[in-house]
């Protein structure tokens, strides 16, 4: 077919800390390997972590691997697997030495050794006093981390393909995945990248919802090819909240503005937390905050033209306060709320912020999937790392501080056992021609010309579907309902056409691409959501609300053929300890 | 085509090759820059643009942190560009305010 072809021992697809991490593993060990990404590397939203790490160093307060794994374990509500959850907790250590060591400039105590952090979700002793185990690089942990990884692959010489966007992962005639068709953004032309091993590391997919704080490039892009090459994405329905997103764009006000007295109010000017959660007010837990803030916009008492947000109040706390205690609030409010929090209150609305379900993978970020008579394979030659993957670590709910853990460990994980995998399997496989021209479909696609919805029409009304719908208040019937609409959204997908057809730096049709991304991921989670009939972690249902282990202590599995669910046992059994037991969540 | 058009065209070019520059890793500075593209790129005279293209080249963190007013941009000519930038793209409350942009 005359495509441009490249070879690699190795093609990574994303450039974030996952990505970054893996290549950085087979650079090293004299492998040629490619990473794509479709922005340039450093503006992977890796960048946007400001938080930091966990790793239980104790270098401020009593602390150990085994504490860390209780934490992950209470916090994931016990879906998470608790030999990957072991695995992750005692690699946290050696991981942030090797940043260390490799550059990254955490913050430190005065003798010298890295200072950590004490955030919510973290305890000494399982479950007593607060524990201090985040590591940061000033407000900037992802952005250090992130530019150090690209100097040292730089060094390395590893191969990079910048602004290259992957369409579709290609297969040999036996169905082995050897590869990908990528799109230089610039030139609009296809490149066929074959590689003996392949690691999708394409992040999170936060984009599916109308409010979110992930940047735009977050679109599912991995999950969704994952998706279309008949593999199964795991534990979909668990998507992580943030009560406080500034109204209708999604970026985050920082807990702390309610830590520092703030509270939320309603169009009445109520403090309607003292409602739903008398003792903690607005100061309950994430998953309680933000389905009192849907609840008071879904009976009517919502702020503003069309009542759809409430408003977070700080005037009574004083200049001095917000610009002192809150740094960038004040701006970030100013900028993109055109309010001034000294004077008046904030308009907020839960955002959507964090991914905990995913491709599936073991913890050496193989892909693998149910094979029949409840056994699992893996599937050849396809690795899976970071926020598009679901190594089971987060469960039903992610730890803050515990991403950036993921990333790193796994990514760094996978690049090992691809070395191992290339080693024993030298020989790169040949595209299979149909599967070239199946990826290549997906492009031409979209020359169809002629009169249809656009991309923007389709993604405002999916994007908005997926939060009213399968958004932080889920019931059967609301989410019943939405899926129809996203069936009938799905069917309108072939009608859209872009008006421009060009080739060179055509954003128009990567958005088109991304939505089509964006629809099978956005499904994958309302669908499994529609299913889960329990409340545990993030997924929080008013007409089941409580915790189900004796039926749904089970990870879900969707399938994009026939929107089909499957289930697989998590794994409670550690590598090395006894196992944490469900218990009640209680904190 | 005559000069006027012709300019014009050069410029939907430019927005064209920008546009993708606009994405980063955070959300602010998507919706700063992108938006800015639209609402005030047409507007900057050669020299302003060129200043454009060269905060596009800075690190995400670094625009974050002047956007936010945490530092300032070491040359006169980028900051006036951050300030106006702010200006174009700030949200303005009342009359017809669009929340979902
Ligand atoms: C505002 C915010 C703050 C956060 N703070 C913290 C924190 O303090 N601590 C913490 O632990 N976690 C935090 N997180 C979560 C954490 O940042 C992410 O989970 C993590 O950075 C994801 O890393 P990644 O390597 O998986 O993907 P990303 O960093 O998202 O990188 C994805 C890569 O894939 C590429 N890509 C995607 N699609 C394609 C395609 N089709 N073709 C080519 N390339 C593609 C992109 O270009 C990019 O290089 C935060 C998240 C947000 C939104």
């Amino acid at each position: 077919m005359g495509i441009p072809t490249r070879h690699f021992d190795a093609l990574i697809i994303g450039a974030g800390g996952a990505g970054l991490n893996a290549a950085l593993q087979l650079a090293g060990a004299d492998l040629r390997v490619a990473v794509v990404s479709k922005v340039f590397p450093t503006r992977s939203h890796t960048v946007a972590a400001q938080g930091g790490v966990n790793a239980a160093l104790a270098n401020v307060l009593p602390d150990s691997w085994h504490w860390h794994m209780f934490d992950t374990v209470k916090g994931s509500d016990y879906l998470g697997d608790q030999d990957a959850i072991e695995f992750m907790c005692r690699e946290a250590i050696p991981t942030v030495y090797e940043l260390e060591h490799a550059g990254v400039p955490f913050s430190r105590l005065d003798d010298g050794k890295i200072y950590q952090r004490a955030f919510g979700g973290q305890s000494q002793n399982f479950g007593g006093d607060q524990a201090a185990r985040t590591c940061a690089a000033a407000d900037r942990t992802g952005h250090a981390i992130l530019h150090t990884l690209y100097q040292q692959n730089i060094r390395a010489r590893t191969h990079f393909f910048d602004e290259f966007f992957a369409i579709d992962l290609v297969r040999d005639a036996e169905g082995v995945i050897c590869g990908a068709l990528v799109l230089e953004i610039e030139t609009g032309e296809p490149l066929l990248i074959e590689s003996k091993a392949t690691l999708l590391a394409t992040g999170g997919w936060g984009q599916v919802f109308r409010t979110t704080s992930n940047a735009h490039i977050n679109t599912g892009d991995g999950a969704a090819m994952a998706l279309r090459a008949g593999i199964p994405l795991m534990d979909m329905e668990f998507f992580q909240f943030h009560p406080t997103g500034i109204a209708g764009k999604g970026m985050l006000i920082t807990e702390g503005t309610r830590g520092e007295g703030g509270y939320l109010i309603n169009k009445d000017g109520e403090r309607f937390m003292e409602r739903y959660a008398p003792r903690a007010k607005d100061l309950a837990s994430r998953d309680v905050v933000s389905r009192a803030i849907v609840t008071e916009v879904k009976e009517g008492r919502g702020c503003g033209e069309n009542g759809d947000y409430v408003m977070l109040k700080l005037d009574h706390l004083g200049e001095a306060v917000i610009s002192k205690r809150l740094p960038g609030i004040r701006e970030s409010s100013q900028i993109f709320a055109g309010v001034d929090p000294v004077i008046e209150p904030i308009p907020v609305f839960p955002t959507a912020h964090y991914a905990m379900g995913g491709i599936p993978t073991d913890r050496f970020g193989r892909v693998a999937m149910p094979a029949g008579h409840g056994s699992e394979e893996v599937v050849v030659g396809l690795y899976a790392a970071g926020e598009c993957a679901c190594a089971s670590v987060h469960g039903a709910n992610r730890l803050g501080g515990n991403s950036l853990l993921d990333i790193l460990v796994f990514g760094r994980l996978a690049g090992k056992d691809i070395i191992e995998y290339v080693r024993e399997n030298p020989y790169q496989r040949t595209v299979d021609s149909a599967s070239l021209e199946q990826a290549m479909g997906r492009l031409r696609r979209w020359e169809h010309k002629g009169e249809g919805p656009t991309v923007q029409q389709l993604r405002a009304d999916f994007r908005k579907c997926m939060e009213d719908h399968a958004g932080v208040f889920r019931t059967e019937e609301i989410m019943a309902e939405g899926y129809n609409k996203l069936c009938e959204l799905r069917d309108r997908l072939p009608e859209v056409r872009l008006t421009d057809q060009s080739k060179v730096f055509n954003t128009a049709r990567i958005e088109a691409l991304e939505l089509e991304n964006m629809m099978d991921v956005g499904m994958s989670i309302a669908v499994s959501a529609l299913h889960r009939q329990e409340s545990r972690g993030a997924h929080s249902r008013p007409d089941y609300p409580a915790r189900d282990d004796q039926t749904w202590l089970k990870h879900s599995l969707y399938y994009r053929e026939g929107d089909r669910m499957d289930y697989k046992p998590v794994r409670t059994k550690p590598l090395t300890v006894e196992s944490f037991p469900p218990k009640e969540r209680v904190y | 085509m005559n000069d006027a058009s012709r300019q014009a065209s050069d410029t939907e070019l430019e927005i064209r090759r920008l546009r993708w520059q606009c994405r980063r890793g955070m959300l602010e500075l998507d919706h700063l820059l992108d938006r800015f593209l639209d609402l005030g790129y047409r507007d900057l005279d050669p020299a302003q643009r060129l200043a454009f293209v060269r905060l596009l080249g800075e690190q995400d963190q670094r625009l974050s942190d002047w956007f936010m007013s945490r530092t300032e941009p070491p040359d006169s000519e980028l900051r006036r560009l951050v300030r106006h930038i702010v200006d174009v793209v700030r949200e303005r409350r009342g009359g017809s305010v669009d929340l979902h942009g």
